[in-house]
């Protein structure tokens, strides 16, 4: 083995040695939150409102809240997502204002998840009078995902073969006849894709619900969008830093749950990613 | 009393960014003439064709100059979708929507207004007798278009544009990834549509110009060289270059 | 001679069933002409929105920053290395905050890069393709853990340990953070760097192989090299993800708006400031304002590095 090989041996191990130094710490971390935490799951944890300040009972207003925060996240960033990313595609020219909103897109992705809580507080709970709410916290989280939806969208809308619509319009189909029949029917997989990839990166949040919408301690259920609500990843943030004496598997609990939550949402993203690419069409 | 043509370019000039095209072109198209365009490749058949239609628009870079009339009318009066309607074309390889063969020649009625699911049908089936799909198609409407052959994938492109009821169809080449049987059938079938409908077809091949059209048309260099009559103008061409191209000089 | 229709012989319901017809067919007609108009523009704003949004953004951190500037001098928050906000008088000087950031993030950056980059190397030359896959999946499991969960890990586990192994009076200090906030970086560095290196032309590869090379030679001599826009890029977006990030620095750094000596003492980020002082000011007060001037502060730093990631991402692509 001449000197070359060698090092190339000892390269590719160091480079090994690199990987098994991240891989391994992300398996580890996962097996150390299952084995602390699942102890506490019970059904009685998943189902029933807290009690005694929170040392006691379940954290079902949390699991609430957050689902409650995805849907409404998802009711606001999905139209305007998807709608923005058709501009883009089908729309734009390539002019100046096609490349403002691209960099907006970039912009909007690199704002830290603080400054929109701010701005979300600012505008929806101060200006607009929605007080601290579902609402204002499901807007600010849409606004943040915004960026990956019409990425995810604008990808899929170009995947979609240029014959399709050169078909149409040659049948003399307007634009939007075009796009509505023969490109969105075929680019909803990966928009939809995207959108749940995106929901479950908002689902574990916690800055910008910070100050719009999470609260701590409350047992009974929303009853209207305009109410607080608890939260999973608030949930986790405040026992873990401002409440003493708290079993600490139940904060093991909490968090695999809101784990498990996330990774539930992006086991769905992907198992819809690898159907759709079998019943591709083209 | 010489009726109006269909078709009236005047002075079109096309262009590709800086690179130009066509260059001044004027030809008058009348009723129910299948019009064949010849010549070598990168000549400008194709972008004459498609300007006809509009379709040239929708490349960035394209602009054109001059004007071109159908039915005595500027057609940048009339809108995109109404224009694309009157004028079908048919492209060179076969391309299907990836829906059912009926939902594939029901879709230009679909987006034009016509709702009614009896008088759908009934367009369907007209259009595929038309272009002389409907007896191998007839039993299998609801399968995906996509597996059927070329040749048959092709005459459902014919139905779809027929079913839209076009004045003009455009060919782009249309026969040049199909075998003879089923070229021949497409040939056929232009043929009987000359009655009610005014045809131009593209091609590479001059033999099925001779064999379909009434009238040619020698493009070269994206310039409009020589049109006549096609006897005349394969047996007796005026114009030293269209004898070069039709006697395989070049080509 | 047929006989034309009377119509006033013509029964009333006939009439007005023809009417109906006719609404009907003319409200059609109307829907089909204004919806596609309609739509078409809802789609034109959609496109507008974005822009809107950032701009929005802001503005509003500017308008209430600006509030802070019309009382407190702008040199003194630029400048001073004291953040006081509840002393009488307050002050409000940014450098504590910024240098917690610079440290944190640049230690974190120090441990990601090699890190990442050097797996992403791993990924994309070296591991066979079932192997690829698992590595891949297992570094997008990372990107989807919360930043919340790894903050409740720092406190629990990584906290304690950095105490006892360095003999420090606390684990809540600035390495903490940076470790965390490395592993948090890498999912990004890794998956961008890993992009650049198979963006390389194949001929590349090739030209080095024909020429005698090794594929560790191949790999750090052309093919690296080949994709340092693109790597540059995956480190300034990992930059930006670590300096953007809250709840971790919020968790662990420990709460110490203090000039920081060393990176193993307590800090505090402009992120973690925010987030920790929000809940205790007084809409309208001084503080209150002076917590969006940091966040503009903070919306410039990211902003800034984005777009230059952007710029070199671009050029990558070329």
């Amino acid at each position: 083995m001449n000197g070359a090989k060698i090092r190339q041996h000892i390269a590719f191990s160091v480079l090994g040695v690199l990987t098994l130094l991240i891989v391994v710490p992300i398996m580890l971390v996962i097996l150390y939150i299952v084995i602390n935490g699942a102890g506490a799951i019970s059904w009685e944890f998943l189902t029933a409102a807290p009690r005694n300040g929170m040392k006691a009972g379940g954290i079902l207003p949390a699991i609430v809240g957050t689902v409650l925060l995805v849907i409404g996240t998802m009711l606001f960033s999905l139209p305007l997502g998807v709608l923005s990313a058709i501009y883009l595609v089908e729309y734009a020219s390539d002019d100046l204002f096609t490349r403002m909103i691209k960099l907006s897109v970039v912009n909007l992705s690199g704002i830290p998840s603080i400054v929109y809580g701010l701005f979300g507080f600012t505008l929806f709970v101060l200006l607009l009078h929605l007080g601290t709410s579902i609402l204002a916290g499901s807007l600010t989280l849409a606004i943040m995902s915004l960026p990956v939806i019409i990425t995810a969208s604008k990808e899929a809308l170009e995947s979609v073969p240029f014959s399709y619509r050169e078909i149409s319009l040659s049948l003399g189909a307007t634009r939007w006849q075009t796009v509505r029949y023969c490109v969105l029917p075929y680019a909803i997989p990966g928009v939809l894709t995207g959108t749940v990839l995106s929901l479950s990166r908002a689902a574990g949040e916690t800055a910008p619900i910070l100050f719009t919408v999470a609260a701590f301690y409350l047992p009974r259920l929303p009853r209207s969008v305009f109410d607080q609500v608890m939260a999973l990843p608030y949930h986790l943030y405040v026992i873990s830093t401002q409440v003493p004496n708290i079993p600490l598997e139940l904060s093991f609990a909490t968090a695999l749950v809101l784990i498990a939550l996330v990774f539930l949402m992006n086991l769905v993203s992907i198992i819809l990613r690898a159907h759709y690419r079998k019943k591709r069409l083209w | 009393m010489v009726s109006e043509p269909v078709i009236k370019t005047v002075d079109l000039n096309c262009f590709f960014g800086s690179l130009q095209v066509l260059k001044s072109v004027n030809i008058a198209i009348p009723h129910s003439e299948i019009l064949g365009i010849i010549g070598p490749a990168n000549s400008g058949k194709t972008t004459f064709l498609r300007a006809l239609n509009r379709l040239n628009c929708l490349h960035r870079t394209y602009s054109q100059t001059g004007r071109i009339l159908l039915d005595g009318c500027d057609i940048g009066k009339i809108s995109d979708n109404l224009l694309r309607k009157k004028i079908g074309i048919i492209f060179a390889l076969p391309q299907v929507l990836p829906v059912s063969i009926f939902g594939n020649v029901a879709y230009g009625p679909k987006v034009h207004g016509t709702t009614d699911k009896a008088t759908v049908s009934r367009i369907v089936e007209e259009a595929l007798k038309r272009a002389y799909l409907w007896e191998e198609v007839k039993d299998r409407l609801n399968e995906p278009a996509v597996q059927l052959s070329g040749g048959q994938q092709q005459r459902l492109c014919i139905a779809r544009t027929l079913a839209v009821e076009p004045e003009v169809i455009l060919y782009d080449e249309p026969c040049s990834g199909l075998d003879p049987i089923s070229t021949a059938k497409v040939e056929d079938a232009m043929l009987k549509l000359k009655a009610s409908y005014t045809q131009i077809l593209v091609t590479n091949n001059t033999k099925q110009a001779s064999r379909v059209s009434e009238r040619c048309a020698f493009f070269l260099m994206g310039e409009l060289v020589e049109i006549g009559p096609t006897k005349a103008l394969f047996t007796n061409p005026k114009d030293k270059r269209t004898d070069d191209y039709i006697t395989g000089r070049f080509g | 001679m047929p006989r034309k229709i009377d119509e006033s012989t013509t029964p009333s319901f006939a009439r007005l069933r023809r009417l109906a017809a006719d609404v009907f067919v003319s409200l059609r007609w109307l829907w089909r002409k204004t919806s596609e108009p309609v739509i078409e523009f809802c789609i034109k704003i959609s496109g507008l929105a974005v822009v809107i949004f950032v701009f929005l953004i802001f503005l509003f951190l500017l308008r209430d920053s600006l509030s802070l500037f019309r009382h407190y001098p702008l040199r003194k928050f630029l400048f001073s290395t004291e953040w006081l906000p509840i002393s009488e008088p307050p002050t409000f000087g940014v450098v504590p905050l910024l240098l917690g950031s610079v440290y944190v993030t640049a230690w974190a950056i120090v441990i990601c890069v090699p890190l990442g980059v050097g797996s992403a190397m791993f990924i994309a030359e070296v591991a066979p393709k079932p192997l690829k896959h698992v590595l891949k999946s297992l570094v997008e499991i990372l990107a989807s853990i919360p930043s919340v969960v790894l903050g409740f890990l720092g406190i629990i586990w990584l906290g304690p340990v950095l105490r006892n192994t360095f003999g420090v009076p606390t684990g809540m200090c600035g390495l903490t953070g940076s470790l965390l906030l490395a592993f948090m970086a890498l999912p990004t560095i890794i998956s961008i760097s890993e992009d650049a290196l198979t963006g390389v032309p194949k001929t590349y590869r090739e030209a080095a192989f024909g020429l005698g090379a090794t594929r560790w030679q191949a790999l750090w001599r052309i093919i690296l090299p080949s994709a340092s826009s693109g790597i540059l890029a995956a480190v300034m977006l990992g930059i930006g993800r670590v300096v953007g990030e809250t709840m971790v620095v919020l968790m662990v750094t420990g709460n110490a708006p203090v000039m920081p000596k060393s990176i193993l003492q307590p800090l505090r980020t402009l992120t973690a400031t925010i987030a920790g002082e929000m809940g205790e000011t007084v809409g309208g007060s001084e503080h209150y304002f002076a917590l969006f001037a940091v966040g503009i502060v903070l919306f410039a730093i990211t902003f800034s590095v984005n777009f230059v990631a952007d710029l070199f991402l671009r050029r990558a692509r070329k």
